[in-house]
């Protein structure tokens, strides 16, 4: 062990290669506001109900269609509940469902990309798989799955439990198809690398080659394919929600809520803004710290 | 090319068929009924000469068959009779909706224009804006213009269709009562007065898909000038003298359009899809809407129709996508 010379010591300290995406990401302005927003969201749907303390769910039909007041800082609905709260509760539902509904697009496509990427032998049948999932009209499929198959698991689950689980999985085994994709490619490079041949040759069996050396090499696009992916179910879940195929009026989300204001909207257009400004700007910063984050994750473009 | 052309069209088929049984399979394996919805006063004997009628009482294979030989012979038959005044179908059953127990291709056709003027009209007024925009945004990078351009393309690619549709409705129809916040499907554009009142009703639905596609497509053409922009024939042209104008519009643009006019190609039968919501918000009376109505309705012949042509042409428009990209790009081989 040579030391290194004082001047190069000093100049370049041993530092963690996270501190460096930190530093990119940093000087990605949109991206920053965008976490700023991202928090202040998440923040107030975690913290809000605990604050605000009414109950979104509480009807009282003599307080119904009630414009802006101290009481009711947002007003209140056709049926009399606030519409604060409920603007709380359905972002605890938008955002739970985006992340489960991410978490499992991201699991299947990761898994689909590995496998057809290290395992030359069924890289065909998968990526065949994908091209088919790729020309499947995807809203009109997710409007039948939904539709169909709604009272069977609400009759199941329970009306939450039930719609939770089957807008998730419809949105999840509907999205995993570019992730699959992006981790194939990246695994096929990798796989050609001398890290990989040199732990080949020292009997590293398949599992724990993806494991320990593949996995931890394809983080970057998956990372980025997640957090868009969370925007992307968000909007899919409010889509659905919209055209009166997702969650119940009991359990609104912010898409829900856009549905139900839209039959008022002549006497109080405001019951559709907030939602609509919520929803924009979960995704809208969700989508700026996506972008920040492929530029900031990209070490070609890092520290240019 | 035309190896690689047939090839993919044969491989077109397998995946046509595959996408079709998904969605009949779904259909079948729902708890449905569609004799559900009828009277209680019907009588079972009756109830279930109304579901042999329907054609409900073969087995699966035998209905999925059916519709398949239904939609590509039966169907091809009335329209070249129809056509030419031949008699091919010689009266033969035709894919019936459940529904309206009328033919499943009429109420398509009724449908049809709608969805082609609005979103297609849409579709259109993307391209025009995203083009110029994608264009001088690459051109003066990082200027004001560029950053107003990005910001407001991450805007429409981020706000969804119905929350922009609906805000436009509160801002144009509530407050300021410029335009119907309803497309009137009654109107019949017959004189000058109707036909503006048709342009009225069009600004909103036409302006919000335009929004969006503008969005995505205005991207992809930045990006893809930025990548010519440094190219060595840039600075060969601009070294042979040739003006700015040129430069930019002959030798960038055309290099940089290779890309664009596949992701162009690629997005059309995502305008079909997509406009379901839109369609929706405006109450505009196209496919989109009519497939809606057919799924909540347990329509099972008319969903599996409408979806199967949204398979066509997603299918169609990746292939067109293809084989555009290898025309215009000769450095592409597919042989």
């Amino acid at each position: 062990m040579t030391d290194l010379p004082d001047s190069l010591a000093a100049a370049r300290p041993p530092r963690n290669q996270w501190w460096d995406v930190w530093d990119q990401f940093r000087s990605h302005k949109g991206a920053l506001i965008g976490s700023v927003i991202l928090a202040l969201t998440l923040f107030s749907v975690l913290a809000g109900p605990w604050l605000w303390g009414v109950d979104p769910t509480f009807i009282n039909i003599r307080m119904r269609d009630q414009p802006p007041s101290l009481a009711h800082p947002l007003g209140t609905d056709q049926l009399g509940r606030d519409m604060l709260a409920r603007l709380f509760a359905g972002g605890q539902i938008t955002i739970a469902v985006g992340m489960t509904a991410m978490a499992l697009s991201i699991l299947l496509g990761t898994l689909i990309g590995v496998l057809a990427g290290y395992f030359r032998r069924i890289d065909g049948p998968l990526m065949r798989l994908t091209d088919l999932f790729l020309a499947l009209p995807l809203l009109p499929l997710l409007l039948l799955m939904v539709m169909l198959f709604r009272e069977p698991l609400v009759g199941s689950f329970g009306p939450e439990g039930g719609i939770f689980a089957l807008i998730v999985v419809a949105i999840g085994v509907t999205s995993w198809m570019q992730t699959a994709r992006i981790v194939r490619g990246d695994v096929l490079a990798l796989k050609e690398r001398e890290f990989v041949l040199a732990s080949r040759s020292i009997g590293t069996p398949a599992r724990r080659m993806i494991l320990r050396h593949i996995l931890p090499n394809v983080m970057s696009p998956i990372m980025v394919s997640a957090t868009l992916g969370v925007a992307n179910a968000v909007i899919t879940e409010s889509a659905l929600s919209f055209l009166g195929l997702g969650f119940p009026p009991d359990f609104p989300t912010w898409g829900r809520l856009l549905n139900d204001g839209l039959a008022y909207i002549n006497l109080s257009p405001e019951r559709v803004i907030w939602p609509a400004i919520a929803l924009s700007a979960l995704v809208l910063s969700i989508n700026y710290i996506g972008d920040g984050l492929r530029d900031a994750l990209d070490p070609r473009i890092r520290g240019r | 090319m035309l190896t690689f052309a047939l090839r993919r069209l044969l491989m077109a088929v397998p995946t046509l068929l595959f996408i079709s049984l998904v969605i009949f399979l779904l259909l079948e394996l729902a708890p449905g009924d569609p004799v559900a919805d009828m009277p209680l006063t019907i009588p079972p004997e009756v109830r279930e000469k109304i579901r042999i009628s329907l054609g409900l009482g073969e087995p699966m294979h035998v209905r999925y068959a059916l519709w398949l030989y239904n939609l590509f012979v039966t169907e091809p038959s009335y329209w070249i009779d129809a056509l030419f005044g031949t008699d091919l179908a010689q009266g033969s059953q035709r894919i019936i909706s459940f529904q309206t127990r009328a033919p499943v291709f009429d109420t398509i056709a009724e449908r049809m224009p709608q969805t082609l003027i609005v979103v297609g009209m849409g579709y259109v007024v993307g391209v025009l804006i995203a083009l110029p925009i994608g264009i001088i945004s690459a051109y003066r990078q990082y200027s004001v213009f560029d950053q107003i351009g990005t910001f407001i393309s991450m805007v429409g690619f981020s706000v969804p269709t119905f929350v922009t549709g609906v805000m436009l409705i509160v801002v144009f129809s509530v407050w300021l009562g410029w335009f119907p916040s309803i497309y009137d499907t009654t109107l019949q554009v017959t004189d000058w007065p109707s036909f503006v009142k048709q342009m009225r009703q069009m600004v909103m639905p036409v302006f919000v898909l335009a929004l969006y596609n503008a969005a995505q497509i205005s991207r992809y053409m930045r990006a893809s000038m930025l990548d010519n922009m440094t190219q060595d024939y840039v600075r060969t042209a601009r070294a042979k003298g040739m003006s700015e104008r040129v430069v930019i519009l002959k030798h960038v643009l055309r290099n940089s359009m290779i890309p664009v006019v596949t992701v162009i190609a690629l997005g059309v039968p995502g305008v079909f899809t997509g406009a379901i919501i839109t369609e929706n918000v405006f109450k505009v009376n196209g496919l989109g809407q009519q497939l809606l109505l057919s799924i909540q309705g347990n329509d099972a012949p008319m969903v599996l129709t409408i979806s199967f042509i949204f398979a066509i042409l997603i299918v169609l428009f990746n292939l067109i996508a293809d084989l555009l990209y290898g025309l215009l790009d000769p450095r592409i081989r597919y042989d």
